[in-house]
């Protein structure tokens, strides 16, 4: 972005960030994730990344710099939205996956509406979305795509530690949460909505979640829940994405922590290994109504 | 009149513009032989009560125009819909409850006022082809897209459905959401050719 109009509410006071050093900071706490789950998984994943973060630039660059002469490829959102785009994927789909994937997030769930700052959806999310429900098993994780550099096997099981294969992202949570961790620390990412999502899909997992499997009250299986790589990306990249998360601690209190509620119903009773996905694109329509909740007060009382 | 065709398709589209007949419009534009069929329905029903209510209209004081417009629109509606339910039966259950529900449509398209009779007709026939223009796009749009085939009517040795080869169709757009998406760029493409020329 050139030169944003001044729309805010006052205070008029600039703290420094621009949109382009959020959006590159945001990507530098995403990248070792990314860089993992290509090692591991090998070239294969470092493909689907490519492919997501080509078509979500070129895509940029021929809607809203050749279309629109807006160059707004330099703020960084694009660069961001492709490389969450490829985390998001499995490593086994084929090229065209990504490339619809990233070029439908930045032109359909972005630019159509106006642009960074004008959607409703996290960009990232909704390309995600299409892909699944357009091609849901072509967009399924399929395993191990091929040998990776590192020549260890991570397990079938979404996320943990250090290897699983879900989403290529996804593969080290504890990558996850180390950049989330510095986001949330240089308040890049609210504390509230991370914190609101886990206590609110922790809750209903270890109390309920044991229930489908005969098991009573008070014994779902809690550690596999909360070292899900897919569950981490979701709370600590996508649910925290400054356009499409509300303003003000109540307002993003229940936001997170309707993404967390959703995600236990959508992954314990819909068996969707994408639940937290779905469960914040789903809460990025209820923005403008919980805006309502919390809107902040003015400096100097009302 | 017929510089003014272009003014109801793109301008005044009843789908497109004012969002009239949203809902049939939705949930049949799956797949081309529905929509076409939807959108023939349509024409029938808007040129038979064009050309009823324009007479009797004549005769009739101008309280009771909506009554005498509902009794014609339903009655052609339900007699279109018992047609194809006797001659076409797997036609008509693709278009399922949709195809009684034009009544409402008919209505909300007929143009209001007391205009003369053929103008009325023109009108009318005007707005229901540009529905109907509409719906088939969509709808090819829609299933090229989504299911990888053109489905039209079956005649003689030609099954009716034609495959495209080498397409993986994205599902997403015969479901629900691709009908609001194809029909939102649809409605803005038409939106700015109006301000262009308005």
């Amino acid at each position: 972005m050139t030169t944003p109009a001044l729309s805010a509410p006052a205070p008029h006071l600039h703290a420094g960030p621009s949109t382009r050093a959020l959006m590159l900071t945001v990507a530098a706490c995403l990248a070792p994730a990314a860089a993992w789950g290509a090692l591991v998984l090998g070239p294969a994943a470092l493909l689907v990344l490519a492919g997501a973060v080509g078509a979500s630039l070129l895509g940029e660059l021929a809607i809203a710099g050749l279309a629109w002469r807006r160059w707004t490829l330099g703020d960084g959102s694009a660069l961001l939205t492709g490389l969450l785009v490829g985390c998001s994927l499995p490593a086994s789909v084929p090229l065209f996956i990504p490339i619809v994937a990233a070029a439908f997030a930045v032109a359909v769930v972005k630019l159509s509406f106006g642009g960074l700052g004008r959607n409703w959806m996290n960009p990232a999310l909704g390309g995600r979305l299409f892909v699944t429900f357009s091609w849901p098993v072509l967009a399924a994780a399929g395993g191990q795509p091929g040998p990776g550099w590192l020549r260890v096997s991570p397990g079938l099981s979404d996320g943990s530690l250090l290897g699983g294969s879900g989403a290529l992202g996804a593969v080290s949570t504890l990558l996850l949460v180390l950049g989330g961790a510095w986001l949330l620390t240089r308040r890049i990412a609210a504390w509230e909505i991370p914190a609101a999502f886990a206590a609110a899909f922790a809750l209903p997992v270890w109390a309920l979640a044991g229930l489908p499997a005969g098991e009573g009250v008070f014994r779902g299986d809690l550690l596999p829940a909360l070292t899900s790589g897919s569950f981490a990306l979701a709370a600590l990249f996508m649910a925290t994405d400054p356009v499409t998360t509300p303003k003000g601690r109540a307002a993003r209190l229940a936001f997170g922590a309707g993404c967390g509620a959703l995600s236990f119903l959508l992954r314990v009773y819909g068996g969707r290994p994408e639940a937290p996905f779905l469960a914040v694109a789903f809460m990025n329509m209820f923005v403008p109504l919980l805006e309502r909740l919390g809107r902040p007060a003015g400096k100097g009382g009302r | 009149m017929s510089e003014d065709f272009p003014r109801v398709l793109w301008r005044d589209n009843p789908l497109l513009i004012s969002l009239a007949g949203l809902c049939p419009a939705l949930a049949v534009s799956y797949r081309l032989s529905n929509a076409l069929l939807l959108g023939a329905a349509m024409l029938f029903a808007l040129l038979g009560t064009g050309i009823a209510c324009g007479l009797a209209e004549r005769v009739l004081p101008p309280k009771f125009r909506l009554s005498v417009r509902l009794l014609v629109a339903s009655a052609l509606v339900a007699v279109c819909a018992r047609f194809l339910s006797a001659y076409a039966p797997a036609l008509a259950a693709g278009l399922g409850l949709y195809l009684p529900l034009l009544a409402v449509n008919c209505l909300l398209l007929y143009p209001t006022g007391g205009r003369p009779l053929g103008e009325a007709i023109l009108e009318a026939m005007g707005r229901g082809a540009a529905f109907a223009a509409v719906l088939a796009l969509t709808a090819l749009v829609r299933e090229v897209l989504g299911a990888g085939t053109v489905t039209l009517f079956p005649i003689g040795s030609f099954p009716g459905v034609w495959r495209i080869p080498g397409l993986t169709p994205a599902r997403v757009l015969v479901a629900a959401p691709g009908a609001l998406l194809v029909l939102g760029y649809l409605s803005a493409l038409a939106r700015r050719q109006g301000r262009g020329r308005s």
